[in-house]
């Protein structure tokens, strides 16, 4: 039984405590660590760094490209730019982010004192760290066309043959493929440990059918990683053979096949973006029903939902090809699949439409974005279905478009999750509140930048603008579009350093949180803020989907009605 | 509380923390399984496609006897689980070194047959399209076969010195599973590069 015992006291740690200890003491902590919360927060910080990095180098291109016939960047900066920049944001942003959540909130939310191999946990980490290393150690040692040290300039989907030697002389395509290898193998240990840890690591009562949703939706996250990086990591080893054993593969004059890249890319690179998006449906899932007052709707058709959503992803790959040429069979057939899967995604954004329904909204900054969320997904799921279309796709695939489109997915959609999750879990990581009006001015000024960058970036995309082109001549109809998308990046950047002064402010600053400052009815909120190192006590019992919300209304728990 | 009469049922968790070596080694499985599966559909498509010689069939033979040694290793390897289970370290012990020894058999063999087809009738991994395909897949599985001789020996220099006791029978269970899965491998390997692509 989840009781009042096992609820630790609120423990108010000064921070003038922590800081007193030698800088060595705390840094040597941090690198040894196996905790799975330093771990996670380790994770996330690495996110963010490169989240910061790889939102400068977007700056640097809506700069090139807010004027015709700008020459801000070079040409080829300009392709090291988009290269980096999309590289950066999937592997060494996005999926950090997700992994540092699932890290430090999943053994809390499931009652276990941490994963299931804390040092494969570590490993991991370190592993992805060292990725983002050498792929960032390309600028100086990369040694490609343009003379010594140079980026990875072949796209972040990188085409063959545009990665044969002949194309992509010296090592620049190499760190690439070898640190998205590396970063691979830690993303690879650190799924294995989360569907390990769900599946071993439940407290007696936490039954599948108990789990909140957030701990569901990543372990299918998770199981979908295990699965989906291993194509990359064997496209990548082929490349390498190719490029450095002679390899033929990819090479057309051999009898090779530059087009069987593409499938394997896509067969990774499509599922991917599942995987990045159900952790955000994941965190949306926890955050929507506790502002609504209500519990989440339709419990086992999210789940049903996620994991057809999974399933279908598998078999959606060459909608990234219609543009290639294929039989009208497969147009068909990856027409119709990606098509199915906006059904279960369209049950999910009913269900938290039905969870609002009726309930009593509270419009804090993480409620806030999630709202956007919902909006901004839907509108991003339906340009998805206009692109699954492939006679559409003929017309509209490479051009801007496209860009606003999965943009609108990973930023309107993604972005907005992770900061509504930073938002709602900053009381419980760091102990302190933040502050509610200028996390407000960050909603507030990021969605307008958003939806002046994006919103506007379809429109160029149906006059006609490529992806990737450097620059363009006036007098095609572009440049108001351009200039207006370039003029909304200004405001996301104001939003950004608001939040940055607000989180820094705050962690020093901000008034004591207490455990469980929203109300809420997971399993973390009952630690104290920050959670000790064993996370509990006494290991809780919970007997509903919701063990805090029994706990604090003992004469009405849930267990009544599951 | 008041309300413990409605008691928690006890034994709704099949999976406990002790097992969770086991589900991570199969989670494991299932990654390199995904891995090998691009590998073998590259195999796949690409038979037939090389624009040089010499082709499969002038050149493979089916290696019937390292094929056999890896299979019996699987056999080998669950007699030893079963010696440690029941805390007979010497057993375990012998059984654990016929399985190294069978699958140092097999790695010799490949290399026996490398041999030949390199220097014999010229196939390396640069001369075709068929060579870049097979020394990649069988080379794949090869370095799984290295790895796994690595982790055996590893094992059997603690054996030696009466280190291995039954208490570590579930790590040895959870060892002997990738063992088990990079001999099921060999079973696909063997079929689509000997049998189906020949």
């Amino acid at each position: 039984m989840l009781d009042g015992d096992s609820i630790s006291k609120p423990v108010f740690v000064p921070r003038s405590e922590t800081m007193t200890r030698p800088l060595f003491d705390r840094v040597h902590e941090w690198i040894v660590t196996v905790d799975h919360k330093k771990l996670g927060l380790m994770y996330i910080g690495y996110g963010i760094l490169f989240l910061v990095i790889a939102g400068l180098e977007a700056t640097a291109m809506r700069i090139q490209l807010a004027v015709p016939n700008n020459h801000f960047v070079s040409p080829q900066t300009f392709n090291q730019l988009f290269t980096m920049h999309g590289t950066t944001m999937v592997f060494l942003v996005g999926m950090p982010l997700l992994f540092g959540f699932a890290n430090y909130f999943v053994p809390l939310m499931i009652g276990a004192r941490d994963m299931a191999f804390p040092r494969l946990n570590a490993w991991s980490f370190w592993m992805s760290a060292l990725g983002g290393i050498i792929l960032y150690f390309s600028f100086i040692g990369g040694g490609g066309l343009y003379g010594a040290g140079a980026a990875p300039d072949v796209g972040w989907f990188a085409y063959a043959p545009l990665t044969a030697k002949a194309f992509s002389p010296g090592h620049s395509t190499d760190y690439w493929t070898i640190g998205l290898l590396v970063s691979g193998f830690g993303s690879i240990g650190t799924a294995l440990n989360i569907v390990t840890t769900v599946l071993c690591m439940r407290c007696p009562g936490m039954t599948l059918n108990r789990m909140p949703l957030f701990v569901w939706l990543n372990m299918v996250m998770a199981a979908m990683v295990l699965i989906v990086i291993s194509p990359l990591t064997a496209a990548q080893i082929m490349l390498l053979i190719d490029r450095y054993l002679g390899g033929h593969f990819f090479d057309t004059q051999a009898g090779g096949s530059a087009v069987i890249w593409m499938h394997f890319f896509w067969i990774f690179g499509h599922p991917e973006v599942y995987v990045l998006i159900i952790p955000g449906f994941a965190i949306a899932s926890e955050i929507i029903p506790v502002f609504s007052r209500k519990p989440i709707f339709g419990y086992a058709i999210m789940v049903a939902a996620t994991l057809s959503i999974g399933f279908l992803s598998l078999g959606v790959w060459a909608h990234h090809m219609f543009t290639i040429g294929m039989t009208s069979y497969s147009n068909a057939f990856f027409t119709a699949t990606t098509m199915a899967i906006g059904v279960p995604t369209g049950i999910k954004i009913f269900n938290w439409l039905g969870t609002m329904w009726g309930g009593k909204l509270r419009f804090t900054v993480p409620m806030m974005f999630c709202v956007a969320f919902l909006f901004q997904f839907l509108i991003a799921g339906l340009t998805g279905i206009m692109l699954s279309a492939s006679p559409f796709d003929w017309q509209l695939g490479n051009s801007y478009f496209v860009v606003a489109h999965f943009h609108y997915v990973l930023i309107g959609g993604l972005v907005f999750t992770i900061f509504a999750a930073l938002y709602y879990w900053f009381p419980k990581v760091s102990g302190r509140m933040f502050n509610e009006t200028l996390g407000k001015w960050h909603f507030w000024l990021f969605l307008i930048g958003f939806h002046l960058t994006f919103d506007f970036m379809h429109i160029p995309g149906v006059l006609g603008m490529p992806r990737r082109i450097y620059t363009y001549e006036a007098g095609r109809g572009w440049e108001v579009w351009n200039l207006i998308i370039s003029i909304g990046v200004i405001f996301q950047i104001a939003g950004i350093l608001c939040w940055v002064v607000n989180f820094l402010w705050s962690y020093f600053k901000g008034k004591p949180a207490g455990n469980d400052p929203w109300d809420a009815w997971t399993l973390e909120w009952s630690t104290s803020s920050p959670p000790p190192d064993y996370n509990f006590a006494t290991i809780p019992v919970v007997r509903s989907r919701r063990p805090l919300w029994d706990l604090k209304h003992p004469e009405d728990p849930d267990w009544k009605y599951e | 509380m008041a309300a413990t009469t409605i008691g928690v049922p006890q034994n709704e968790m099949p999976l406990g923390h002790e097992l969770r070596g086991r589900v991570g080694m199969w989670c494991l499985i299932a990654a390199e399984s995904a891995i090998f599966s691009i590998f073998v559909v590259a195999y796949l498509y690409y038979a037939g496609k090389s624009l040089s010689g010499p082709t499969p069939r002038e050149v493979l033979e089916i290696p019937i006897f390292i094929s056999i040694a890896l299979f019996s290793s699987s056999f080998t390897i669950v007699r030893a689980e079963r010696a440690i289970e029941r805390g007979n370290a010497k057993l375990f012990a012998g059984w654990w070194f016929a399985t190294i020894a069978l699958g140092a058999f097999f790695v010799l063999g490949t290399a026996r047959e490398w041999y030949t087809l390199i220097y014999e009738h010229g196939l390396t991994i640069s001369s075709s399209l068929f060579g870049t395909t097979f020394y990649s897949l069988v080379g794949l599985h090869l370095s799984h076969v290295l790895i796994g001789l690595t982790g055996l020996s590893i094992v059997m220099v603690f054996a030696l010195f009466g280190k291995v006791k039954q208490e570590h029978a579930e790590r040895i269970g959870v060892f002997a599973l990738y063992w088990h899965f990079v001999d099921a491998v060999w079973v696909v390997v063997l079929t689509v590069v000997y049998v189906i692509a020949r």
